[in-house]
């Protein structure tokens, strides 16, 4: 069985059907670049895995576990899948290094000293070793958001999504995010993230998920798919995107 | 518990309530008319008045409201005859909650000015108004439309206090509540009683104010 | 036995205030933790624990602290419990702090950003856990000054427990007024007492918010 599948995904808000008909299966150890225009329903699709917002209709399963029932475990499951966001959303009142031993603590009951040993290397593993007694907002966008990384990679995820966790930072503050993700895909992290960064997409990702109108309009080996797209509707998004 | 409760021993004073509750309207409307003055008076001297002027209003609106309103009352009724100032208890009731409630409106007032003059008024007279007209189309619509729920939530707060002024005997609906107590004896039923009454003119006032407001900022569109 | 107001008189009044002061701060105490779980029940994803939150909140801010006072004066009795004073007007003013606090405290629970929520859910934290780690603490500091200015309301209205027959500040001037016949220099003094201790909580409130703005 896969690691994530969706099976059949229909998502609505209110009368407004964002996801209909999503099928989607990663494997172990897959990195799978999801594109599409804003509002196509890419976030929501990162959404449901990790059941933060329900769904009406279809299957999702993550390590075995089946997110779309009623009597799901959801905070047992999200301790095995790690999410980042757009907005960072660090925890301010918090240090850096107790943003990433807090659900160590709180959730997996992890004794103080060995949090704290967990939370040192993923810190250093960011390049933050430096930054652990820094409050959230003494840092630049592309630090804290290398802190929400660390803080997710902290529970020790089979999976991680990552919703254009780019997007908000400054030109010049990409590059250090871009390289704690490739060094995560080396170390053979199963990922899904949605990105506008193509030339990123192309290079790390094993696969690409092309999203329009809320279904998976097209995917396929990423290369392949963004050097050789096969629907108009990605080959016009690929021009808008790369001018 | 072998009490048994008889709250239909109250409907003999049925008279002694209503006039009681008419007092009590009488009293909220009156103050909050003379107060709503005293208010918009006050909040201009404070944001615009010359230097004097401007303390004294300073003074005022942090006296009363650093003050519980129940000596305020006493000050007035017991204390002011000693200075040559006599007033009925219900001139002492108006003149106390009048006074009272124009501190807490001109705080609000105020807020409501600052909010608007802010980021609006530039705009206004990029438009080409001039001063009074950016006052009468810009400031003074949002401004009333932004401190509304804050005063009628005040409004309502006074209505509940008008029955603090039965401690100096004005025969409001709190005061009625005493004298029906000093004639039956029945003491829980009858403040029991007359605390829902309040309740139900708290949600008469709530729904007043909500139509108001509905016709004011709502079905009219915004000039 | 009619006699001058004097420094004694003064001293009097001053010790009054303590029952002022100790009411307040029984009412805070008892009144802040019902408050917490209000607030929490105004909240939570679950509609009837908010009617309940809301009913109660407007029950009490909708009718007269006065009457809530005579209510529980007399109720306890009626009840077969024959409490005094103290207790009557601790049991109010603990109901009226209650609904006030939990309304302010709503508002600052409110105001912590949703991402904040989401985001401590994405990490495992079921959603007591996310209100205790996250949401509160972030809540505490933004509630911090409206809670200060909250007790100003709080020291005031306690006045009206002077009505029962509970000796704190008020009840006192009232007393010696009853003794001197000096009504102008005793409800002057009672109102002086009052306005140190109110104006000194209104300014630490004000301060309180301007530091809020700046610090992290
Ligand atoms: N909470 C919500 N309530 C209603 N509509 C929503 C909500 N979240 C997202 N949507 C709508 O769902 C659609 C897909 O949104 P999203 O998944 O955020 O797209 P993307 O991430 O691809 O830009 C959009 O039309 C958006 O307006
Ligand atoms: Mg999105």
């Amino acid at each position: 069985m896969s690691l994530v599948e969706l099976d059949g995904v229909h998502k609505r808000f209110g009368n407004l059907e964002v996801l209909s008909d999503v099928n989607l299966s990663v494997e172990e150890g897959e990195i799978v670049a999801i594109i599409g225009r804003s509002g196509s329903g890419k976030s929501t699709m990162l959404r449901c895995i990790n059941g933060l917002e329900p769904v009406q209709q279809g299957r999702i399963t993550v390590d075995g576990t089946e997110v779309t029932t009623a009597k799901a475990d959801l905070n047992d499951l999200r301790q095995r899948v790690g999410m980042v966001f757009q907005s960072y959303n660090l925890f301010p009142h918090l240090s850096v290094e107790r943003n990433v031993t807090l659900a160590l603590k709180v959730v997996r009951k992890t004794p103080l000293a060995e949090a704290r040993d967990i939370a040192r290397e993923t810190i250093a593993k960011v390049g933050l070793a430096d930054k652990l007694n820094a409050y959230p907002d003494e840092l630049s966008g592309g630090q804290q958001q290398r802190v929400a990384i660390a803080r997710s990679l902290a529970m020790g995820p089979k999976v991680m999504l990552f919703d254009e966790i780019t997007s908000a930072l400054d030109p010049e503050l990409v590059g250090e995010v871009l390289r704690v993700l490739e060094a995560l895909a080396a170390d053979g992290m199963t990922m899904l993230l949605v990105t506008h960064e193509m030339k990123f997409a192309k290079t790390v990702g094993n696969r690409v998920v092309f999203m329009h109108h809320g279904r998976v309009h097209e995917a396929g080996d990423a290369r392949e798919t963004l050097e050789q797209p096969r629907t108009p509707e990605l080959t016009s998004f690929l021009n808008a995107v790369l001018h | 518990m072998n009490y048994s409760f008889r709250f239909s021993s109250l409907l003999a004073y049925r008279d002694e309530i209503i006039e009681g509750l008419l007092l009590t309207l009488q009293l909220s409307a009156a103050t909050i008319l003379i107060g709503l003055v005293i208010g918009v008076v006050i909040a201009a001297l404070r944001t615009g008045g010359p230097g004097p002027l401007r303390s004294i209003a300073t003074v005022y609106v942090e006296t009363i409201r650093n003050t519980p309103l129940l000596v305020q009352l006493f000050i007035i009724f017991f204390g002011l005859p000693s200075l040559g100032l006599r007033f009925t208890a219900n001139e002492a009731a108006l003149i106390g909650l009048s006074i009272n409630l124009g501190a807490y409106s001109a705080e609000i007032i105020r807020a409501g000015i600052e909010s608007v003059r802010k980021s609006q008024i530039e705009a206004g007279h990029a438009l080409g108004l001039n001063g009074y007209q950016v006052f009468r189309h810009v400031v003074l619509f949002q401004a009333l439309k932004a401190i509304y729920p804050a005063l009628t939530s005040q409004f309502i707060l006074l209505m509940l206090m008008t029955s603090i002024v039965s401690t100096i005997g004005a025969n409001e609906l709190f005061h009625q509540a005493s004298f029906i107590d000093s004639r039956t004896f029945r003491s829980f039923e009858v403040y029991t009683a007359i605390t829902l009454i309040y309740l139900g003119l708290t949600l008469l006032f709530r729904g007043v104010f909500a139509a108001i407001y509905w016709c004011v900022f709502v079905r009219r569109p915004a000039r | 036995m009619i006699r001058e107001f004097g420094f004694d008189d003064v001293l009097f009044l001053l010790l009054a205030a303590r029952w002022t002061i100790l009411l307040t701060l029984a009412a805070m105490a008892i009144g802040g933790a019902v408050a917490l779980v209000v607030a929490i029940l105004r909240i939570v994803p679950f509609r009837p624990a908010n009617w309940l939150a809301i009913g109660y909140i407007n029950l009490v801010q909708g009718t007269p602290i006065l009457g809530q006072l005579f209510i529980f004066f007399f109720g306890f009795s009626v009840f077969g419990w024959n409490v005094g004073a103290w207790t009557a007007a601790v049991t109010t003013f603990s109901i009226y702090a209650s609904a006030y606090l939990a309304e302010i405290w709503r508002g600052g629970l409110q105001s912590v950003p949703k991402t904040q929520w989401e985001s401590s859910a994405a990490l495992g934290l079921n959603y007591l856990q996310r209100l205790r780690y996250v949401i509160i603490p972030q809540a505490v500091r933004i509630n911090i000054p409206p809670t200060v200015g909250f007790l100003v309301q709080l020291v005031k209205n306690t006045s009206l427990a002077s009505v029962i027959g509970f000796v704190e500040l008020s009840r006192a001037g009232q007393m010696l007024n009853n003794a001197t016949f000096a009504p102008m220099a005793v409800y002057l003094t009672v109102a002086a007492i009052y306005f140190v201790i109110c104006f000194s909580l209104s300014r630490a409130s004000q301060r309180l918010e301007g530091r809020i703005h700046v610090a992290r």
